[in-house]
């Protein structure tokens, strides 16, 4: 089966000199749903810009689909819906009309897609706001309109570049929902993403690019089995006088009541939860430190301060 | 893309373009049939009544052809500019961009902006002539094909403006000093027999000259200039713009990175 989007030794060179991809090869399988990560300015909108014809290449290869770039464009920019990072449309338009217009650059009759206008405006929650201008609408909203602007022409091949960027936490989590429901339907989607929860709650495989050069490569489940150890913050029901031994793990008192442990690969937690009913401790409630997939995505780009 | 599908993203393009000046009417359409009324009353009918007839007819109807020409020229230019340029500047013009339709669609729909907008007000500020004087009109299909071919030129010239600006600035500067001067030194409110012969010949080089005159004979039937040699003109500069828009576009100069 070809891929969705097959990338081969992909350059850009800006015209100010700057080298922003270094010659980079990916592939997203079809069906998947494909995470791109990596620091501000490592290559990440590029890539996407030029996989969607917003970015001119300076060489390498793009198929979307099996459809070259070069010689079938026409035909790769009609598989991919994209949801860029910046609000990008006319904000002075009806939402409907907004959507009605994109449908129609694709080529969709118009009466399909009132009817396609409606269906997404629906499950994203903007059908009762289908009338009011763009400008009218919260950052959340905006960012759902951008989604259902992608989805109109029902492409094969959704490309979301941060799409909960500034979303709270309610809409973040029904957005999940929703592009889990699409990819599960059949659309292949690429996402970036400032959260990194995002990504691993997600996406089934990652790729983390680095000043212009995939560092990584994988499936999330590879990835995060490579990580050697994770600390748990454990809420303890009675209060702690000092840091308890726990053969194999090694403890970290934070205050009477929270306790940080770390537990290495090839230890379980079944044995750690052994470990403290043996001194009577009562664990209340139980989180990973950090995400899991942050502590990695550091480790792999080093630490610049900018997760994605 | 087949054909069907072209049609419909042509229409699309060019439907968003036609409501875009219309829903704002107030800015686009009222403000040209203001001025051109100002114009009758102070230039036609208290300075004109002075100067008498020219090629016989009086001032005031000598005037309508070029009043409305200019009208269709500034409005045409305007349109795609400012339309293109704000595309541009909150990067919705990504969402053609993206989607597989053609540049050369893409063209034709704002240059349909342009030119239903240069006719829409070509047609009210002839309305508002028809207050202060009679219209003759000796060839319908001259003025109709001269006024429509003029509008597409200005809107691809307003196109080309659009694509190479960065500010706001840069779709003011070519309007200001450069297609104001030429309208109004365009034989709009005189006929260059008025001129001495040096002015005379200087005008000839003015393209806009040929504009005004081809269309001052659709109505009058009096020209400046030979009419062949105007269509000439127009349908030159349509070509050499058109083509030069579409290498633009398709290299994306302004518009990819």
């Amino acid at each position: 089966m070809l891929p969705a989007l097959s990338l081969h030794n992909l350059v850009k060179v800006y015209k100010n000199g700057i080298t922003a991809l270094h010659g980079i090869d990916l592939e997203v399988a079809q069906g998947d749903f494909f995470a791109l990560l990596g620091p501000n300015g490592a290559g990440k909108s590029t890539t996407i810009g030029i996989a969607s014809s917003l970015v001119n290449k300076t060489s390498g290869t793009v198929q979307v689909f099996g459809h070259d770039i070069d010689t079938d464009l026409a035909a790769a920019k009609a598989c991919i819906g994209l949801v860029p990072q910046e609000f990008n449309f006319n904000v002075f338009e009806p939402v409907v009309e907004i959507l009605v217009n994109q449908a129609g650059y694709y080529g969709v009759p118009r009466r399909l897609a009132f009817e396609r206008a409606e269906r997404y405006l629906n499950q994203l929650g903007l059908w009762e706001r289908r009338h009011d201008q763009a400008r009218m609408l919260s950052g959340g909203m905006k960012r759902r309109l951008m989604i259902a602007r992608a989805l109109v022409h029902e492409p094969r091949l959704l490309i979301l570049d941060e799409p909960t960027a500034g979303v709270d936490i309610e809409i973040r989590h029904s957005m999940w929902h929703f592009l889990a429901e699409i990819n599960a339907a059949g659309t292949t989607i690429i996402l970036t993403t400032h959260y990194l929860e995002e990504a691993e709650q997600l996406c089934r495989n990652i790729a983390i690019i680095d000043h212009g050069r995939i560092v990584e490569n994988t499936s999330m489940r590879q990835l995060l089995n490579r990580l050697d150890a994770q600390t748990l913050v454990l809420d303890l029901l009675h209060p702690l006088a000092a840091s308890p031994d726990l053969p194999g793990f090694a403890t970290r008192r934070i205050d009477d009541h929270t306790l940080e442990v770390e537990v290495t690969r090839d230890a379980n937690i079944n044995t750690l939860f052994a470990a403290l009913s043996a001194q009577d401790m009562v664990v209340s409630s139980l989180r990973n430190k950090t995400n899991r997939l942050e502590e990695l995505f550091v480790r792999l780009v080093g630490n610049k301060g900018n997760a994605t | 893309m087949n054909r069907r599908a072209q049609y419909i993203a042509f229409r699309a393009i060019l439907v968003k373009e036609v409501l875009r000046f219309t829903r704002i009417w107030i800015q686009t359409i009222l403000p040209p049939m203001i001025t051109t009324a100002l114009y009758f009353l102070i230039f036609g009918r208290l300075i004109g009544s002075q100067i008498g007839d020219v090629h016989g007819f009086p001032y005031m109807e000598y005037i309508v052809p070029g009043l409305i020409l200019m009208t269709v020229i500034t409005n045409s230019y305007a349109n795609v500019v400012s339309s293109f340029y704000g595309a541009k500047f909150q990067h919705n013009i990504e969402e053609m961009l993206v989607a597989p339709v053609p540049n050369y669609l893409i063209m034709l729909g704002f240059i349909g902006g342009g030119l239903a907008r240069g006719v829409a007000v070509g047609v009210a500020v002839t309305g508002v002539a028809l207050f202060f004087t009679p219209i003759p009109l000796h060839s319908l299909w001259i003025a109709i094909s001269v006024l429509m071919l003029t509008s597409i030129l200005f809107s691809l010239a307003g196109l080309i403006n659009a694509i190479y600006a960065k500010s706001f600035d840069d779709i003011s500067v070519i309007p200001t000093f450069v297609l104001t001067p030429l309208t109004y030194l365009g034989g709009v409110f005189y006929t260059v027999a008025m001129l001495p012969p040096f002015w005379q010949r200087i005008s000839l080089a003015n393209p806009i000259l040929y504009m005004v005159n081809a269309f001052r004979y659709g109505l009058l039937g009096v020209s400046d200039v030979n009419l062949a040699a105007a269509y000439m003109a127009i349908v030159g500069f349509i070509a050499g713009l058109f083509g030069f828009a579409l290498y633009l576009l398709n290299r994306g100069h302004g518009i990819r990175s």
